[in-house]
C-alpha cells in the first residue's frame, strides 16, 4: 500500500457518466423485472395446466433458467444467437438473458404462492356465493401476493447484481461503464471502489423502499 | 448454417482442464464457505445484538455488492498491495468469502431452530457446553436446513463462471476461446449448458426430494 497513491479527482470528475451507468443498470434491472414477471404468470399456469404441451414448455424453460449460469444464458444470447443470424445489441443480451431466468424464477415463487392457499378457501368463498372472478380478486390474490412480495423484492435485487455481468458483453451500465472509464485512467482500484459503493447504494435503497411499501400496504401483517 | 465444427480431439483436453477447474473451485469455495458460514452462523445465533448488527453489516456488503466488481476489486487490491496472487487463489478467496455470507445466514436459522429445551435437556444430562453444541446443535440443526444449504451450493457452482473475469481458466473461459478460435459458438455453448445442467439439475431434484420428504 505504501507506494499507492488514490487519486479520486479522476471518479469525480467521472461521476456523471457513473450515474448514467447506474440509470442503465436501474432501467435494464426494472425491465427485465417487469417482462419477466408477466411471463412468469405463464410459466406458472403452463407449469399447472394440464395440456401437455403447455406443462413441458414451462418446465423446460424454468429448469434452464434455475440450472444454468446466468453468464451463459447471456454468452448465449450475446455469441450463439448470432449463429441464427440474430444479432442483439449488448443491451438486449442482457436484457434478454435477464428476463429469461427471472421468469423461470419467479414462475417457481408463483407456483408455490398459490399453492401454498389450501383448496378449502376457495370452497368456502365459492360457497358465501362469490364467482370465480370475486374469489379470486379478493380471497386467492391477495393473500398469494402478501407471500410473493419478498421473493419478489430478492429477485430484483438479484436482477440488479447480475445486470453487472453486462460488463463482459461491453455493455453500458454501472460495471461495464466503470470498466471503460478506468481503463482510459487507469485508476482501476478508485473506479471500483466507487461502483461497489453505488451498487451496495441502490441495492439499500431497493430493500429500504420495498419494506417502506410493504408496511403501508400489509399493515404490519406481512407472513 | 454449418454445424460441422473444426473442433478436433485434440480440444478435448483443454475442455476437460475447463470442467476441472469449474468443479475443484467450486468444491473449495463450497467447503471453505460452509465451514466459515458454520462459524459465522454460531456466532450470529449466540451472540448478542450489537455484535451481530456488526457482523450482519460485513456480511451485506457481500451479498450486495456483485461478485464481478468483488472479484475485479480484490485483484486490482492485491495487486496493488505488492502481492498478486494467481487467479486461483484470488477468485478462491473472494467465492469462498461470497459463499460464507449466504451459508452463515442458512447456518444461522438451522442454530435458531434447534428447541432451546433440547439443549437444556442435553446440559441436564450432564452435556458441556461444547458437547450440546457438538451432539445437539450441529447435527439436529444442519440437517433441517440442508435443503437450503444444497440450494446456496449449486447457486455458487453457477457463479464459479464469474471466476473468469480475473483469467481463470475455467470452463466458460476456455469455451470462450474456443469460440474465438471455431467461431462456431452454438455448438461450444450449447455443450457448456448441458454440462452445467447435468450437474445443477439432478442435485436441485434432489434438494426438492428431500424438502418434500422433510414435510411429512
Amino acid at each position: 500500500m505504501d507506494n499507492y497513491e488514490f487519486h479520486w479527482n479522476v471518479v469525480f470528475d467521472a461521476f456523471p457518466q457513473l450515474l448514467s451507468g447506474a440509470y442503465t443498470t436501474i432501467h435494464v434491472s426494472v425491465l427485465s423485472m417487469l417482462i419477466g414477471i408477466v411471463i412468469a404468470v405463464l410459466l406458472a399456469l403452463g407449469k399447472m395446466s394440464t395440456t401437455k404441451a403447455f406443462y413441458h414448455v414451462a418446465n423446460i424453460w424454468i429448469e434452464i433458467a434455475r440450472n444454468t449460469p446466468a453468464l451463459f444464458l447471456i454468452y448465449m444470447a450475446y455469441f450463439g444467437l448470432g449463429a441464427y443470424g440474430i444479432h442483439l445489441s449488448p443491451y438486449f443480451s442482457v436484457l434478454c438473458a435477464l428476463i429469461f431466468i427471472n421468469a423461470g424464477y419467479l414462475a417457481e415463487t408463483f407456483r408455490g404462492g398459490f399453492q401454498s392457499i389450501p383448496q378449502t378457501q376457495y370452497s368456502a368463498a365459492k360457497s358465501l356465493g362469490m364467482n370465480n372472478m370475486k374469489v379470486y380478486r379478493y380471497i386467492i390474490l391477495p393473500q398469494m401476493f402478501r407471500r410473493i412480495y419478498h421473493p419478489m423484492t430478492n429477485q430484483f435485487v438479484w436482477s440488479i447484481l447480475m445486470s453487472s455481468l453486462g460488463i463482459l458483453v461491453g455493455m453500458n451500465e454501472l460495471s461495464g461503464e466503470t470498466q471503460r472509464l478506468q481503463s482510459s485512467s487507469f485508476r482501476t482500484l478508485e473506479f471500483f471502489i466507487v461502483a461497489a459503493a453505488m451498487y451496495f447504494v441502490i441495492t439499500k435503497l431497493v430493500l429500504f423502499g420495498s419494506n417502506l411499501v410493504a408496511k403501508k400496504i400489509f399493515k404490519g401483517e406481512v407472513s | 448454417m454449418n454445424l460441422f465444427t473444426p473442433l478436433s480431439w485434440n480440444d478435448t483436453g483443454f475442455i476437460l482442464t475447463g470442467i476441472l477447474n469449474t468443479v475443484y473451485i467450486s468444491i473449495v469455495a463450497i467447503v471453505i464457505g460452509s465451514l466459515l458460514g458454520l462459524v459465522v452462523g454460531f456466532l450470529r445465533a449466540e451472540s448478542n445484538k450489537s455484535i451481530n448488527m456488526l457482523l450482519g453489516a460485513l456480511l451485506d456488503v457481500l451479498r450486495s455488492v456483485p461478485l464481478i466488481i468483488q472479484l475485479i476489486l480484490f485483484s486490482t487490491f492485491i495487486g496493488v498491495m505488492g502481492f498478486p496472487l494467481p487467479p486461483f487463489y484470488a477468485g478462491a478467496i473472494i467465492l469462498s468469502l461470497y459463499t460464507m455470507a449466504f451459508m452463515s445466514e442458512v447456518f444461522r436459522s438451522g442454530f435458531n431452530s434447534v428447541p432451546g429445551s433440547m439443549v437444556q435437556a442435553a446440559r441436564s444430562l450432564g452435556m458441556s457446553y461444547f458437547q450440546t453444541i457438538w451432539y445437539i446443535r450441529v447435527p439436529i440443526g444442519m440437517r433441517a436446513v440442508f435443503p437450503s444449504w444444497l440450494g446456496v451450493a449449486l447457486s455458487v457452482i453457477k457463479d464459479s463462471a464469474l471466476v473468469s473475469v480475473i483469467g481463470y481458466m475455467e470452463l466458460l473461459r476456455t469455451a470462450e476461446q474456443l469460440i474465438s478460435r471455431t467461431q462456431q459458438p452454438l455448438m461450444i455453448l450449447i455443450g457448456v449448458g448441458v454440462f452445467y445442467f447435468m450437474i445443477s439439475y439432478p442435485l436441485s431434484r434432489y434438494g426438492k426430494y428431500i424438502e418434500r420428504k422433510m414435510e411429512l
